[in-house]
């Protein structure tokens, strides 16, 4: 009887705040109060691992941090990683979803088997890139490549070279990711287009500038905007890979730096400014892209 | 039979709610150390505190990579899970004043026989501030950087007439960094994918400043004034320059992947057969003289002390230190345990199953220098022993060390340079902190 009086008593709109609340609550303790915190830390001196209480020192983290060369050289670094990365990212899985896009004997296995890399844990794959890229006969990369180059390829030692063998890792993990994204815009084109196009005897080249890619491109931003922020992102393969970042500040990207702030320094309010900084670039470039989107997609 | 499911089942919830408890019944003591052989042979000793106590031991074995920040990370969370920790000598500085170690000052006073203790290691691992006599841990594992050599390239005739026509001198240990060099330049023969030595260059947490620090203030230079805090003019020094062009010079006769060579690559390239010298610390060679880990030269192994340099003879120092952990609940059975380690019968067996005991005695006893074929080398490394610097912003300080010395080997900077940002930044870090403060 208590039960029913009490169901019959709600409203629909407390019935509604019912359901909604443990999630609000979950939302609330788990991303507003830390991004909250962080920002009010991002103000202070303060240590994680010391006693002290959080000193006020107003915009000082930041102004120290933009005023760094080396911490504007680790931005320059992670848009180096992320332009290379994308792009190369971009052209291999648009290109592998244009040649899956057709029926042919194995697709499904040959498909599953692209897509593999990308739900590897990216420690995995660090790990054992760390194998095949090492500069010595152990390196299988190097070691077929033995028959071509007189000396082996210092791919994670060599400054000049360290940052593309990041940039190779990252796209033989990410491009399956971009695949993807491009196979389900492009399966989605309607068939009678191109039979229209067909019929008009429009050449290979034209259908694709003028059906294909107008109507994937709207796909392939939202793929371009998500791998352009992970990327911004990255980390663990650096961590592993260039044994943080080495040699020197090669391959050190934000997130390798801000990761050695915050949890070997202990520097928790510098660190909560620089991931402030960083989150406030992802936005923006995120908005971009977004703009450009919309316009795409009222073109489309 | 609905009543009966649900009697059946709340029996059941109840059983295995209480089946944990039962068994953990018995008191246990956790120990967190990085995971290596000594951690492997405190396990095995503290079978006996068991024996004794009736109490469990659990070491619990971190990766090196990520000891540091695992532990630290804990300690932030003021996490129970860890009763000792069992620490390097850095981290000293930040966790007594982070409040993270109890202070042991007048328990160690009144229960252990400081005097038996290896003083240098008391000193290193157990002392904060230095001089201080104030302590914050007991030295578990007193350890030093070294040298392992190939006895079967050192001993060949034909090796050794053809090193004495080269450089004038018998082929042999080297005692001095120039030495060290001749050997290692000697031995490198890439096309029989042999080079003279494996060093510590890797960015990884310590990496190259425990190879290099070394090499630097056996040249002259040092990390700076450790009372004022001053830090341009020691670490910059023309010594210092002279000590890093030196060490970025030897990559030449290392392996082509050397420059990301911390203690587990250097291993394997002297297990493996690619070097003629490896320098490690002196806990990571049980795994060489070893049939089953080094098949090669198990039995062909030499070992020597850090060369001196043309101003001094240091040798950076290694071993860890046994802390209380401020957020234990059993800090008294954990003081029990550091008061049975201490005892001399306890570390001559720790001695025997491998340990490096910080015991003044067993450490200059016989026993414990012919226990391994490494163990006299180890002992001579002791009036040669350094630390980096043990204040709570070490790791800050250490970051920009690993930093900059890898920027210079890797030649995107120049010594000179290299050093100067280090200065610069290590003074930096020393004013946010308040040493310069009247």
């Amino acid at each position: 009887m208590q039960t029913n009086r009490f169901t019959r008593g709600m409203s629909d709109y407390q019935l509604k705040m019912a359901f909604i609340m443990p999630t609000m609550i979950l939302l609330i303790l788990m991303n507003i109060f830390p991004l909250l915190w962080s920002l009010f830390l991002s103000f202070h001196r303060f240590k994680a691992s010391m006693p002290t209480a959080p000193k006020y020192i107003g915009v000082r983290n930041y102004t120290r941090l933009l005023s760094d060369p080396e911490v504007w050289g680790y931005f320059r670094t992670t848009a180096y990683f992320v332009v290379l990365a994308v792009t190369a990212q971009f052209f291999i899985g648009f290109g592998l979803a244009l040649l899956l896009n057709r029926k042919f004997y194995g697709k499904g296995i040959i498909t599953t088997l692209l897509l593999l890399p990308m739900m590897l844990s990216p420690v995995v794959v660090g790990l054992f890139w760390r194998f095949i890229l090492a500069s010595d006969n152990s390196g299988i990369l190097n070691y077929f490549l033995d028959i071509f180059l007189k000396s082996p390829i210092r791919w994670t030692t060599d400054p000049n070279i360290a940052m593309i063998a990041v940039v190779i890792v990252d796209t033989w993990m990410w491009s399956p990711f971009m695949m993807l994204i491009s196979l389900a815009g492009l399966s989605a084109v309607p068939k009678s287009l191109y039979e229209a196009a067909d019929v008009d005897r429009a050449s290979a080249w034209f259908k694709f500038r003028r059906i294909t890619l107008p109507l994937v491109s709207p796909l392939l931003l939202i793929a371009l905007l998500f791998r352009t922020m992970d990327a911004f992102k990255m980390f663990d393969i650096v961590y592993v890979l260039t044994r943080e970042g080495g040699p020197g500040t090669v391959t050190e990207t934000v997130s390798m730096n801000l990761y050695k702030l915050a949890f070997r320094n202990f520097n928790t309010g510098k660190a909560c400014a620089m991931a402030y900084i960083l989150l406030i670039i992802i936005v923006a470039l995120s908005n971009i892209y977004v703009k450009y989107l919309n316009k795409v997609k009222d073109e489309v | 039979m609905k009543l009966f499911s649900i009697s059946t089942l709340l029996i059941l919830s109840v059983v295995m709610v209480c089946i944990p408890f039962t068994a953990d019944a018995q008191e246990t003591l956790t120990i967190v150390w990085a995971e290596w052989d000594p951690a492997n042979y405190l396990q095995e000793l503290s079978k006996d505190f068991t024996a004794e106590t009736g109490i469990n031991v659990d070491v619990v074995q971190i990766p090196w990579g990520n000891f540091q920040e695992k532990v630290f990370t804990a300690f932030v969370g003021k996490s129970k899970l860890y009763d000792i920790v069992i620490g390097d000598s850095q981290w000293l500085g930040r966790n007594s004043v982070g409040g993270h170690y109890i202070d042991l000052t007048d328990w160690i006073n009144e229960n252990i026989k400081v005097d038996k203790i290896y003083g240098p290691a008391m000193t290193a691992f157990a002392e904060y501030p230095k001089g201080s006599e104030k302590y914050w841990a007991l030295p578990a594992q007193v350890d030093a950087a070294g040298y392992v050599y190939r006895k079967d390239l050192f001993e060949d005739p034909k090796e050794m007439k053809a090193f004495s026509e080269k450089y004038g001198y018998d082929l042999a240990p080297p005692k001095t960094y120039s030495q060290l060099r001749d050997v290692a330049e000697f031995f490198t023969r890439p096309e029989q994918d042999l080079y003279g030595i494996a060093t510590w260059y890797s960015k990884e947490y310590d990496g190259i400043s425990m190879g290099f620090q070394q090499v630097m203030w056996s040249f002259g230079a040092s990390y700076g004034d450790s009372e004022k805090y001053k830090v341009d003019g020691y670490i910059n020094s023309k010594d210092a320059e002279k000590a890093l062009d030196y060490y970025t010079d030897l990559l030449k006769f290392a392996p082509p992947d050397a420059p990301n060579y911390y203690w587990q690559e250097t291993l394997n390239a002297y297990i493996s057969g690619k070097v003629a010298m490896g320098m490690n610390y002196f806990a990571f060679f049980p795994g060489v003289v070893n049939k089953e880990t080094n098949p090669i030269s198990h039995d062909k192994s030499g070992f020597f002390i850090a060369p001196a340099g043309p101003k001094g003879h240091y040798i950076s120092i290694g071993g860890q230190g046994m802390s209380i952990s401020e957020y234990s609940e059993n800090k008294d059975i954990a003081k029990q345990f550091m008061k049975w380690f201490m005892q001399k019968p306890v570390q001559e067996k720790w001695a025997i199953l491998g340990g490096f005991t910080p015991h003044r005695e067993v450490l200059q006893s016989d026993t414990f220098k012919t226990a391994t074929p490494f163990n006299e080398a180890f002992a001579a490394s002791f009036p040669y022993l350094r630390d980096f610097w043990a204040v709570p912003e070490y790791a800050e300080l250490l970051d920009v060390c690993q930093t900059n010395w890898s920027e210079a080997i890797s030649k995107i900077k120049s010594a000179k340079d290299a050093l100067n940002n280090i200065a610069r930044k290590h003074e930096e870090i020393f004013e946010d902190a308040g040493y310069y403060d009247e």
